[in-house]
């Protein structure tokens, strides 16, 4: 089963750091990009986007008001938040908003959990 | 001294001055989390903004910012790349950033009396979390010298003694950090001449390879 990702950071190094991961990762996946949260939910209405991996610290909506709005169009859709900014208030934030919370600079096991973790989520909502 | 050139100021590309904006992120972001153990509440965080600019410019870009006197905790870092760094923040909120992270409970003379030292420590925390992960992630280390406090304005921030040996281009970055319920707020800054600006651009070129797979030239094609 292949599923479609997207990427949304302003930065797009920080895109292609995260796309590189995600193609040594699951290879057969599509994904898609963009570079600010209203590209983001254009994107999330117009496509069928299964898994969500989203900046934090963004021009404009921040990732975990995305996040946010990102499950209430699509609420089995998992997200997550990648960022260095680990302070308490915004990982209790992401958990409220139903958001993983991935530690910036990403490493390929911590993405490989997340998408292990997705996957297994995907299929439950969608056997 | 004479007006830099412009092909100083664009000695990095759009992909270069990206990677660099975002290992900025990435260091402060740590710095933040830091600096919310030490105070107990929030920091909030701008996206960095990070220009290559003159230093008249980069005097007027702070002047522009604040009017009032400052106060800064300026750090040397010394390796493949050299500068300057520096804490801003209003002289007024000062004592309130000492209070926060002595826990508030300390009398007014006490905190007066450990206000220098405290917003050397508060400022080695931030600046060095910054700058050690922007060095990690590049490979590199670098030396830091002991924080120094500084008061003033921008333009004697920014003509710090020795005045650079060439060039006159500076990397003005700054983001502003808030901690909202206390009303204090701040920039960090720094400040780089041209040789080390040359020596960044071939470390992060290195960098966006290692993080992308994707040669600069080739990955900046990409558009």
């Amino acid at each position: 089963m292949t599923y479609k990702v997207l990427i949304v950071d302003d930065s797009k190094l920080a895109r292609m750091a995260v796309a590189k991961a995600l193609t040594a990762l699951r290879p057969e996946w599509t994904r898609v990009e963009a570079a600010n949260a209203d590209d983001a939910l254009a994107l999330a209405r117009d496509s069928d986007i299964d898994v969500t991996l989203l900046d934090f610290n963004m021009p404009g909506r921040n990732g975990l008001e995305l996040a946010a709005e990102l499950r209430a169009l699509n609420p089995s859709m998992p997200v997550a938040v990648i960022t260095a900014n680990i302070q308490t208030e915004i990982v209790t934030r992401a958990q409220e908003v139903g958001a993983s919370f991935l530690a910036k600079p990403l490493t390929q096991p911590a993405l490989a959990a997340f998408l292990d973790e997705a996957v297994q989520r995907l299929q439950t909502a969608r056997p | 001294m004479t007006a830099a050139a412009p092909s100083a100021l664009t000695v990095l590309n759009e992909l270069e001055l990206d990677a660099l904006t975002e290992l900025v992120n990435i260091g402060v972001s740590a710095a933040a989390a830091s600096l919310r153990e030490m105070v107990g509440e929030q920091v909030h965080l701008s996206v960095p903004n990070v220009t290559l600019v003159s230093r008249p410019r980069a005097v007027e870009m702070l002047t522009e910012r604040e009017a009032a006197k400052l106060v800064a905790v300026h750090q040397v870092f010394e390796g493949d790349i050299t500068g300057r760094v520096l804490l801003i923040f209003p002289e007024t909120r000062s004592l309130e950033l000492v209070r926060a992270v002595t826990g508030g409970e300390l009398p007014l003379e006490d905190i007066i009396e450990l206000e220098q030292e405290a917003l050397a420590e508060t400022g080695n925390i931030i600046l060095n979390g910054c700058l050690a992960t922007i060095a990690n992630m590049l490979e590199r280390s670098l030396k830091m010298s002991l924080p120094e406090i500084l008061r003033g304005d921008g333009p004697e921030f920014f003509e710090l003694a020795p005045p650079p040996a060439a060039g006159d281009v500076v990397m003005f970055l700054y983001i502003d950090f808030s901690i909202r319920q206390r009303d204090i707020q701040g920039y960090i800054v720094m400040l780089m001449d041209m040789p080390s600006l040359t020596a960044l651009k071939t470390l992060l070129d290195e960098f966006i390879e290692r993080t992308t797979g994707v040669a600069v030239s080739q990955a900046d094609a990409r558009g």
